[in-house]
């Protein structure tokens, strides 16, 4: 097993967090609000008002604790291990992405910031920032590659619906790591009155342990139900990875349970072998990407390398350093999906269960419905399904061919 | 031998500019090196060009598209200011890069090829003071100079930096990315004199310096003035007439002007750029 060794991280102060991983690569002008921002996170954290207000917000507007769902008919039709859901689909707009943004979004009001800006790649993201900023009633500005623009109108349109502004970035790939360029250089310059609301376990220290301390509610709820419902912890746990918050938040409360083995599922795209993937950690090489020493898909002169994945929100040829480090260590296994993989799998688990995931949670079920095949019927098996899937219909029919008009 | 010292040495108004290696190709781009270097640059910085500059504004963004369009790579920098060097190319060369295209070269290795190819500093805009140690220990040991950049919002950052800075420190003279500015508010010249006082070495503004007054403005509380995206600006704008060896010398001669106006601190050249 993968499993050895597994330990909690320390909470250092030192930047870099994750052993050799993570730091502060950004130009010079950032880095005093970045000691600030670690500071008024580390003052938050400890002062109950603030839990108490962040707590109130993620039960009685986002609808936590999401349910685990025993997929019973998933289960019947692998053959193997029991399946089980943990529902992030259910959270107030449709993914996890909101337990950082509301977690996130209040510590910006606390440091006295009307101003929030935010990357997104599938939407997803920014969706969540909206309607943060629609809430707090503050200023939003959302910057989205325009490629992702063009995938995912639906979500482009909620965003200017929720009253946030949305910019097209037209530079470099045109999707999610271009819009976070464009996101760091628009906050390079209004850094005294704006909060950089980051949206996944990435960039310079202290975002990666903000964003995983936001999104481990996922994992401490799915510890507790998994267990009052079966008495004991699962075998299993599957999440997908692009930036890697919704695994992060899944893996960390099972970090230090050396029987529950955690699977993380990069993209693979259109196949390892081609150069059309997302496989970050599988196929890429150490480096800095966005401000943190991680792994990234580059070429032999470190210039970051174009990636592909079908879901927008996979797309991306960076990862968390946490996620570097629990590869090198072997603390979690990470392996791929590909787009087709993924595509079947929204299949299966749409029309046996009636629940339609996102194209990034696909990933997921597709890895975990491997692992549960065959497997004695007393295994369990955990995927976090991270988002649904309303908002790929349009990519989806367009694969799968289905004839809507 | 320090270049640099040496060139903060002499007397004179000191301008360094900066230009994107292998921008519109790699011979328009040695040309205009040695251009900057006969009409007297203080320093001449090197940009290194990079997938996904993020402290750049769109100028030399697009400077370092057309840079790796024509395949241009950190080795082919290096061989660029090699080149200058055999040319009789005497200022300072500073190689500006984005902190992975080094890591991927390996550090070591730098250091040493940097040496060899004439270069004498490095600016690593997304290399803060807590990230650099391994590689200003290196720079030290062959004689490079890491050069440190401090902004506005640095604060009391500044002393800390100052002193360990080499070669000179690079003040940016506001929030933002690289990129001309119309205007700069009133106290650019209060953290000029405040780094100047703290540093042991000399210091230089840049980002946004566009014009003559600026110059004029700025080096009465600094040694020296960085110009970057202006001359990238006329740089991209002649792309083509300056990868035509039949037309280059004509727009090597505008862009010239416009540099000698801004050492000069005289000349009647065209328009602000805004």
């Amino acid at each position: 097993m993968l499993t050895m060794n597994k330990r909690m991280e320390n909470q250092s102060s030192a930047a870099k967090q994750f052993g050799d991983f993570g730091g502060r690569f950004v130009p010079e002008t950032l880095m005093n609000a970045l000691d600030e921002l670690e500071q008024g996170f580390r003052e938050a954290m400890r002062d109950e008002e603030f839990q108490n207000e962040l707590h109130q917000l993620l039960t009685e507007y986002s609808g936590r604790p999401t349910p685990l769902t025993f997929a019973a008919n998933l289960t019947k039709q692998v053959g193997g291990a029991k399946i089980y859901l943990k529902r992030e689909d259910l959270n107030h707009t449709g993914a996890h992405k909101i337990n950082n943004t509301l977690g996130q979004g209040l510590l910006a009001k606390r440091m006295g910031k009307e101003k929030l800006i935010a990357e997104t790649g599938a939407g997803q993201h920014g969706v969540a920032s909206a309607t943060v900023a629609a809430l707090l009633g503050m200023e939003c500005t959302v910057f989205m590659g325009e490629e992702d623009v063009r995938r995912q109108k639906l979500n482009v349109f909620r965003m200017e619906l929720l009253g946030a502004k949305v910019i097209p970035v037209t530079s470099g790939t045109r999707t999610l790591k271009d819009a976070t360029n464009e996101a760091i250089r628009h906050w390079v310059t209004h850094v005294e009155d704006t909060f950089y609301l980051i949206g996944s376990v990435v960039g310079p220290h202290p975002y990666p342990a903000i964003v995983r301390d936001f999104q481990r509610v996922i994992g401490d709820e799915t510890r507790r139900q998994v267990q009052e419902r079966e008495g004991r912890l699962p075998d299993d746990v599957v999440a997908c990875i692009g930036g890697g918050s919704n695994s992060i938040g899944m893996f960390t409360a099972f970090l230090q349970d050396k029987d529950v083995n955690l699977h993380g599922v990069e993209a693979a795209g259109e196949g390892l072998e081609t150069h059309r993937h997302a496989a970050t950690l599988t196929k890429g090489s150490k480096g800095v990407i966005h401000g943190s020493y991680t792994y990234l898909l580059q070429d032999e002169h470190g210039q970051i390398a174009p990636a592909h994945s079908i879901s927008a929100g996979l797309d991306y040829p960076g990862i968390g350093p946490e996620h570097a480090h629990l590869f090198d260590t072997h603390q979690v296994r990470y392996t791929t999906a590909t787009d087709a993989e993924a595509l079947k799998a929204v299949e299966a688990l749409t029309q046996s269960e009636g629940i339609l995931p996102a194209l990034e949670s696909a990933h997921a079920v597709a890895e975990a419905m491997k692992l549960a095949e065959g497997q004695r019927e007393d295994r369990i098996v955990v995927i976090c399904l991270s988002g649904r899937g309303d908002k790929d219909v349009e990519t989806i029919r367009e694969r799968l061919g289905g004839d809507a008009e | 031998m320090n270049r640099i010292a040496d060139a903060f040495k002499r007397p004179g108004r000191k301008v360094i500019p900066y230009v994107t290696a292998g921008d519109p190709n790699p011979e328009a781009s040695l040309e205009i090196i040695r251009m900057l270097d006969q009409e007297g640059a203080c320093a001449i910085e090197l940009g290194v060009p990079y997938s996904d500059p993020l402290a750049d504004g769109p100028v030399i963004q697009a400077a370092s598209s057309r840079a790796l369009n024509q395949g241009m790579t950190l080795t082919g920098v290096l061989q660029l200011a090699n080149e200058a060097r055999q040319q009789g190319v005497k200022a300072p060369l500073i190689l500006f890069s984005y902190v992975n295209p080094l890591l991927r070269f390996g550090l070591d290795e730098l250091v040493k090829k940097a040496k060899t190819s004439g270069i004498d500093g490095m600016i690593i805009p997304d290399l803060p003071y807590e990230e650099s140690g391994e590689l200003r220990h290196l720079a030290e040991e062959s004689g490079l100079c890491l050069i440190p950049l401090v902004a506005p919002t640095s604060k009391e950052r500044v002393q800390r930096i100052a002193s360990e800075a080499q070669g000179f420190i690079y003040c940016v003279s506001s929030l933002g990315t690289t990129g001309a500015r119309s205007s700069f508010s009133a106290e650019v010249e209060e953290f000029l004199d405040m780094v100047k006082q703290v540093s042991k070495v000399p210091t230089a503004v840049g980002f946004g310096i566009s014009q003559r007054e600026h110059v004029d403005r700025f080096l009465n509380h600094t040694d020296a003035a960085v110009v970057g995206s202006a001359l990238v600006q006329r740089i991209g704008e002649r792309a083509t007439s300056l990868q035509d060896v039949h037309t280059r010398e004509r727009s090597l001669e505008e862009i010239r002007a416009f540099f000698c106006e801004l050492v000069k601190g005289v000349g009647t050249t065209e328009a602000n750029v805004t």
